[in-house]
């Protein structure tokens, strides 16, 4: 993504549309938001940039009124927001696209965009109206959407405009976007740039929230860092660079990961023509997937997520099974999917989730340490669990992995991301695993956190395990993956070696070109 | 206003919970009461009297509490489970009719053999009944709650149709009852002259058992995993849909156990009142213990104690003893809403 | 074969059109209820309530269509706690909505105790009597099944057409079935969803009271226990048995209650082969039934049960 100047560089910066003075915002012992103040001109992008956890979005959300702020006033076109309202901010020209879209999947698109824009008690609903403006509006910003498709079967680009749209209609004169492109192709990306391009010279004015620095440096006029709840850097894009960026947003140079080439293994894990249909629709989920993963490598999934990668993980982990093909571990065809199974087997799995599948939040730590493994010795003789020795292993892995918390029985729910995160890899690296499964690890992290999980992960690669690494981050799958696979509508590519990968074809291939319609394609 | 977790939750808390239940379910009463025209000392000290005022009145209680341990028991170990096992009561007439199936005089077997026999064939019936519902749950996503609650129906007609039918007593009168369960079979009384039988030591071993069950075996483990967190626990490999079928079997044995103890211990037959309720009063024993077994017992018993003294009251003070019936539903909705505030504070903003 | 020839009489559908209709506004409330995210197991309670609170104002005096504000009111008011407790606290719903039922019964009996303190014989009030719409009530068999009901059934059916418009064609529908879906949407639209829910789950529970008055002011003219005898339950299986569909629950309600009155006339047929429980144990085993059928489900609202807390996010 090469810095393009964006048009509103050219012009200086209009009126101050949205002001915020002081915000100030506390969980508990956590300080999220520490006297932040910053204005907003018309006609401008201006981004937000921080690392996970910095108080980005929880900045914008007391923007928006999901929060109420402990001190600090908002005005917006010079006039007050009343605090802790969506409404309020809605009816003075604030919209806002979350990150996880704010959409009902089972109602169509019209019922989603004309939402609470009618007075409640309103005999009946003016849809006629409502659908010749979202056209009206559709056509003059280019944004094209079908307003009586059911949500659940758009893609995530169309998802994206109806939520840019959902705005528009509501007559938004300031945008609020967070961290929109973390599920896009590079070309949707662009795509989405074009159109804030639009949306500044009709005179919007957007806040782009990020954590991707070539992103900012593409579509922003002015860019603010916030680090650790804090305000630390204000500066005009053009004026700035990536490495300025970095050191700001984590305010300390931040080393590269060192991947050393390394000799491959023997193949740990093969899939050959494998194939999963989903048992309610049908719709094939897995194509023909073929992947071939070696001791001592990483290779790294790439590709728009809902194009198979979480059926590949679930395949993996051993929660579905083959309707076609064959799956063989260290050589030897498996034919009992179970994730029990592939516990016995040695496979280690880093969920996508790590509330909903990773860990049980009510348990102790101790006890989550132990829900692979509580079947055998040490851990349990003759179905009596031996809590000596749970103890002893959670003490282990809680100074090994430097887990922060209160100790071994401390309920897990407690736990910020990054250290359920280090809990998790503790109990699944505990063994030395052969293989590694890793989807999505560094997702909702800080760098310090991400850094650690990326040193483990090579740590294991050079012990000689093989590594699937599942990640939406292209950064983070270049850094560390020795081939790239992409996966595209469950079919999954070549493998492009590292020094042989250009992002550009990375993201053609990730909005499904280079996919023959017939038969995949075989890893080497 | 906003609910944030708690760091920590210390046992003074924990033990506010049941307390404020308690509490709000006689303030409950109290105005029931005013309403009724008749003085809320009076009837309360009725209650307590009525429960706890003599030797007898305390062994009423307990005789009364025994089989409220037994389906609290097993409402406690279903919903750790997240299993809403509403059907108590079709699983204790399951266990009464096996019962008395087993106990009249079919089977001419010596105690020591007959004994276990009852228990067993009883508790199994009990479970197999809840296994259905709970299969359906884990093949189907049926809602246990309905479907096990429409077997409660199903079961008393179930009953009432063998009483006029085969279990029918032929030395009854007409009257729908069943045989009266042979000496072999009997449980023998704990007191000389009193109704309190064994089924009330038996009712505090289970409860200790299952304690002992969650706190130290893998099944228990298990049942809080999946209680808590059945993704999880299905991703670590625990098979989910298993231990969902042994946490059914357990539960329903238990409160068959409980229609086992009322026949044998008790009543000595099968009548169509066998039970005024307990299977869904075991489910506010449950909730008002938080789902721990041994609190089971002390819950069971304050219950008791409600219901054993609030007919005493009854008749002497004559407010209506439905008053008991409120304050049980009252401590109920308390305890869930106090448990809440042991996870959470209230917060501005 | 005279089992067959009861299917074709008149008097057997206008049975089941009677016995359907508290199953009908039952079903309503609940399915408004779901629709909003909130499985409200209350029903069985509030129904109870419905039936005496109703009843009894009339007893004292009221003319019946006060009878059955009273009793909505009575039940909005239950459903307001069982909102109170799921909504912004976000306690457990199964185990709020039975706690629910147990205490909306337990009043309910006491109450009825307290007011009358012995009786040996239940006392009878002047039910809503049949109105014979003209003209219509004269078309063959139709006439006779349909239109010679009292007006409380009339208003079962004309609610079952009052919520279909209201869901479907106005904003508060709207609302309350994005709510239902996802309140995170809701509230992103500015639209307050605890107050959205609540008032769904006081409407649902007021058509859920007034299916309970229609026991005790039309069907029958006193006030039993165990009046309501499990038709709550019923009615939530048949809200999954219409995929939560208003025009889907009122077939599924008359297709019940056809079997209810079928049943009721086989006993008197078939009396003397078959025990009288085991046709009493037919609607039981029948909702069952329905709910195992309609498992698979695609229809339910995504956010039923899945509390929601405010800025948790």
């Amino acid at each position: 993504m090469h810095a393009e100047s964006s048009s509103s560089a050219t012009h200086g910066p209009g009126e101050v549309v949205l002001r915020l003075a002081g915000i100030t915002k506390r969980f508990g012992p956590l300080l999220a938001n520490d006297a932040i103040s910053l204005d907003l001109h018309r006609g401008e992008v201006l981004a937000l940039l921080g690392e996970n956890g910095a108080g980005k979005t929880t900045l914008m959300n007391i923007l928006f009124g999901h929060y109420v702020a402990d001190a600090g006033e908002i005005s917006v076109f010079g006039q007050v927001l009343p605090p802790g309202s969506p409404k309020a901010a809605l009816a003075q020209g604030i919209g806002m696209v979350h990150q996880h879209f704010t959409l009902a999947d089972n109602l169509t698109v019209l019922d989603n965009v004309m939402l609470g824009t009618e007075p409640l008690w309103r005999a009946a609903s003016r849809r006629a109206e409502g659908r010749k403006k979202l056209a009206e509006l559709s056509e003059s910003f280019g944004l094209a959407v079908k307003p009586d498709a059911r949500v659940a079967d758009l893609s995530v680009g169309e998802r994206q405009r109806v939520e840019i749209l959902k705005a528009l209609y509501r007559d938004a004169r300031i945008l609020i976007l967070d961290e929109p492109t973390a599920v896009l192709t590079p070309q949707e990306t662009e795509a989405l740039f074009a159109t804030l391009q639009k949306l500044v010279a009709r005179g919007l004015a957007i806040i782009f929230i990020s954590h991707k620095l070539h992103e900012v440096m593409a579509v922003s006029r002015r860019v603010i860092v916030l680090r650790q709840g804090k305000l630390v850097a204000e500066r005009v894009t053009s004026t700035t660079d990536r490495h300025e960026l970095a050191e700001l947003m984590v305010g300390r140079p931040i080393p590269e990961p060192k991947v050393e080439p390394m000799p491959r293994g023997a193949a740990v894990l093969q899939l050959t023509g494998v194939g999963v249909d989903d048992p309610k629709s049908g719709r094939r989920l897995l194509q023909d997937a073929s992947l071939t993963l070696h001791g001592g490598e990483i290779v790294g999934i790439a590709g728009v997520s809902g194009n198979g990668q979480s059926t590949l993980a679930d395949l993996v982990s051993g929660m579905v099974k083959p309707g076609r093909g064959k799956v063989a571990l260290f050589g030897e065809e498996i034919h009992f999917f179970d994730p029990a199974i592939m516990v016995e087997y040695g496979i280690a799995r880093i969920p996508e989730d790590r509330h909903v599948q990773g860990l049980v939040g009510d348990l102790s730590l101790e006890e989550n340490l132990i829900s692979a493994r509580y079947r055998a010795a040490p851990f349990s003789k003759r179905g009596l669990i031996d809590w000596k020795s749970v103890r002893d292993f959670a003490n282990r892995v809680i100074a090994d992995y430097d887990v922060r918390c209160s100790g071994p029985q401390a309920t897990t729910r407690l736990l910020s991301g990054g250290n359920m995160q280090k809990l998790i890899l503790g109990r699944e690296m505990a063994e030395a695993p052969r293989v590694i499964l890793a989807n999505q690890p560094s997702r909702g992290l800080d760098i310090g956190a991400v850094a650690y999980v990326h040193r483990r992960l090579l740590e294991a690669r050079a012990a000689g395990a093989g590594i699937l690494l599942i990640s939406e981050d292209l950064d983070e799958l270049l850094a560390l993956a020795d081939r790239v696979v992409v996966m595209h509508r469950g079919r999954v590519s070549l493998p492009l070696t590292r020094g042989h990968i250009a992002i550009r074809e990375l993201g053609l291939m990730m909005a499904g070109h280079g996919f023959a319609e017939e038969g995949g394609s075989h890893a080497a | 206003m906003r609910l944030e977790p708690r760091t920590e939750t210390g046992i003074g808390l924990r033990l506010a919970a049941p307390i404020a239940a308690v509490a709000a379910s006689f303030l409950v009463a109290a105005l029931l009461v005013l309403i009724g025209g008749a003085s809320p000392f009076a009837v309360f000290a009725a209650v307590i009297k009525g429960a706890l005022g003599s030797q007898f009145a305390f062994l009423e209680t307990l005789t009364r509490a025994t089989p409220l341990i037994f389906t609290g028991l097993a409402a406690a170990i279903a919903f750790r489970a997240r299993l809403w096992n509403i059907g108590g009561e079709a699983q204790l007439y399951a266990g009464a009719i096996l019962t008395v199936m087993l106990g009249t005089g079919a089977l001419a077997l010596p105690a020591p053999v007959l004994f276990p026999l009852i228990l067993a064939a009883s508790a199994l019936a009990g479970a197999l009944l809840l296994l259905g519902p709970t299969i359906l749950k884990t093949r189907f996503g049926v809602d246990e709650v309905v479907t096990t609650l429409l077997l409660n129906f199903i079961m008393v007609l179930v009953v009432s149709m063998l009483l006029d039918g085969p279990l029918k007593d032929p030395m009854g009168l007409g009257w729908p009852q069943s045989k009266k369960v042979i000496a072999e079979a009997i449980w023998p009384k704990l007191v000389q002259g009193k109704r309190l039988h064994l089924g009330f030591l038996i009712a505090i071993l289970a409860a200790l058992a299952v304690w002992f069950v969650n706190a130290r075996t893998t099944f228990g483990y298990e049942m809080r995993a999946v209680g808590f967190n059945p993704r999880a626990a299905r991703f670590a490999g625990i098979p989910v849909n298993w231990v969902m079928a042994k946490t059914a079997l357990l539960s329903g044995g238990l409160a068959a156990l409980a229609g086992v103890s009322e026949v044998a211990g008790l009543k000595g037959n099968l009548t169509l009142d066998l039970s005024p309720g307990f299977g869904y009063t075991g489910i506010v024993v449950a909730m008002l213990a938080a789902l721990h077994p041994v609190g089971v017992i002390a819950a069971a018993i304050f219950v008791a104690a409600m219901f054993v003294g609030a007919d005493a009251m009854s008749r002497t003070v004559g407010v209506p003893n439905y008053i008991a019936n409120v304050m049980v539903a009252t401590a109920l909705l308390t305890m869930v809403a106090a448990m809440l505030f042991t996870r959470f504070r209230l917060r501005r903003g | 074969m005279e089992a067959i020839e009861i299917l074709f009489t008149a008097s057997l559908w206008a049975a089941a059109i009677r016995i359907a209709s508290p199953l009908i506004f039952a079903t309503l409330g609940e399915l408004i209820c779901e629709r909003a995210g909130v499985l409200n197991l209350g029903i069985e309670g509030i129904m109870t309530v419905g039936a005496f609170a109703g009843w009894v104002a009339v007893y004292h005096g009221a003319d019946l269509w006060s009878g059955i504000a009273i009793a909505a009111l009575a039940g909005a008011a239950f459903g307001l706690l069982h909102g109170f407790m799921t909504i912004p606290l976000g306690l457990s719903q199964h185990v709020t909505g039975i706690g629910v039922t147990l205490l909306a019964t337990s009043l309910t009996y006491y109450a009825y105790r307290l007011v009358f303190p012995e009786v040996t014989s239940p006392p009878k009030i002047e039910p809503f009597a049949p109105f014979e719409i003209p003209l219509l009530s004269q078309i063959p068999f139709f006439g006779e099944a349909l239109f010679r009901q009292t007006p409380l059934t009339y208003l079962a059916f004309i609610s079952v057409l009052l919520v279909a418009y209201v869901l479907y064609r106005t904003p508060i529908g709207l609302a309350v079935r994005t709510v239902g879906e996802n309140p995170a949407t809701v509230e992103a639209q500015g639209i307050d969803v605890t107050l959205v829910r609540m008032g769904a789950v006081a409407v649902g529970s007021a058509f859920m009271a007034i299916g309970g008055a229609f026991l005790t002011m039309s069907a029958f003219n006193s006030f039993y226990f165990d009046m309501v005898n499990g038709r709550g339950w019923i009615c939530i299986a048949l809200v999954v048995f219409g995929s939560w569909r208003p025009g889907k629950a009122l077939l599924g309600a008359i297709l019940f209650a056809a079997f209810d009155a079928y049943q009721l006339r086989l006993q008197q047929l078939a009396g003397a082969y078959v025990p009288y429980q085991v046709f009493l144990m037919l609607p039981y085993v029948l909702s069952i039934l329905a709910l195992i059928v309609m498992s698979r489900r695609a229809g339910y609202p995504r956010a039923l049960m899945l509390a929601y807390r405010k800025g948790e996010r």
